[in-house]
């Protein structure tokens, strides 16, 4: 694919959406499965909860973290595009929405590390 | 920036199966794409086929892929386009079918613009007469403002080369077609919002644009096509929820 003609923010700015759209899809069903195991056995939840502690799932969950927030800000910057008829300041919108992630994604850790 | 004595141009020769032939081209100030196209097709190479008219940006027919992004060539100028080295690789439009060389069919682009009942049909003479009085459109009116930020298109065809959506779905009514359906809707003297409203809903319709904006980013006159298919989205959706439609 030729970058050339789809190097510009509001373009970024789609493919970030479609793209944390689709792991966050791709997420969902370990989320259920742990969701799941609260069920079936308390023991099974401690233990994964546990393995969750280990730095590496922290990073994971960061980047999950960051994930969602771009998707969530990426899709009210959609928002305020069709319904409130937006037509200056574009750009803007797609550096806040990207400050948004970054800045949720800065607050877990935080509250992590 | 030192520029270079010559420009190595690589330009696109033959159909959809060409490939891009070398030229060395002068240098000069103030040069334009245009003037190197012109400057190949009248020193060096006169079976060379491309298109242009007014070279002023006015007619919208000289657009042409320049270094992988769509432009218009008589008002990009070389220096501002060219790679360090003198490079300049010229293209046909992309999304439509290439007659030969540099010259695109826009046909499919002004069918979709029929398609998107582009054309005005005044709601005081459906029959053609000529009405009786002047319509009185107050030029601060929000319809007409929103009309007048799309009304200066050219038709170039810079923005349907540059869409995705067009490239994804042939069927896509694309950009500019859009956007001049957006004006008709919000002209008060139109008579067919309805059925243009009807024409622009479907798949192929506004619903179908991912606001990528490549539209808006390209289009050589400043316009925002993009915000013209949110407002056809926006209308549709109000018009669709209260029962309007």
């Amino acid at each position: 694919m030729d970058l050339r003609p789809r190097s510009h923010p509001t373009y970024l700015a789609f493919v970030v959406h479609r793209v944390s759209g689709l792991l966050l899809a791709l997420f969902l069903p370990l989320h259920f499965w742990v969701l799941g195991t609260a069920i079936t056995g308390e023991a099974r939840l401690e233990g994964f909860l546990r393995w969750a502690d280990n730095p590496l799932v922290k990073a994971a969950e960061t980047v999950l973290v960051v994930l969602l927030a771009a998707h969530l800000a990426g899709g009210l910057r959609v928002l305020a595009l069709e319904f409130l008829g937006w037509r200056s300041r574009q750009k803007d919108l797609v550096a806040a929405s990207a400050g948004i992630a970054l800045l949720a994604g800065l607050a877990f850790l935080l509250n992590v590390v | 920036m030192a520029e270079p004595a010559s420009l190595k141009v690589s330009v696109w020769r033959g159909g959809a199966d060409g490939a891009l032939a070398r030229f060395e081209v002068p240098a000069r100030e103030n040069q334009t794409v245009l003037d190197v196209v012109t400057h190949i097709q009248r020193e060096l190479d006169p079976s060379l086929a491309y298109r242009f008219a007014c070279r002023v940006g006015m007619c919208g027919s000289c657009a042409m892929t320049v270094n992988g992004r769509a432009r218009w060539t008589c008002r990009t100028h070389v220096r501002k386009v060219v790679g360090p080295d003198g490079a300049l690789e010229l293209r046909p439009l992309a999304n439509l079918p290439v007659i030969r060389d540099l010259a695109a069919d826009l046909t499919p682009f002004f069918e979709k613009w029929r398609r998107a009942r582009g054309r005005f049909e005044p709601r005081e003479a459906p029959d053609g007469a000529v009405p009786e009085d002047f319509a009185v459109v107050p030029p601060a009116s929000r319809a007409r403002r929103e009309a007048d930020a799309g009304i200066e298109c050219i038709g170039c065809g810079v923005c349907y080369a540059s869409c995705d959506v067009v490239a994804w779905n042939p069927d896509y009514l694309g950009p500019a077609a859009l956007n001049r359906a957006w004006t008709l809707v919000n002209d008060v003297r139109d008579g067919a919002r309805a059925e243009r409203l009807d024409a622009v809903a479907g798949d192929a319709g506004c619903h179908s644009c991912h606001s990528t904006q490549s539209c808006t980013e390209r289009c050589p006159k400043g316009l925002d096509p993009s915000s013209a298919i949110a407002g056809l989205k926006r209308t549709l959706f109000w018009d669709t929820l209260f029962g309007r439609r």
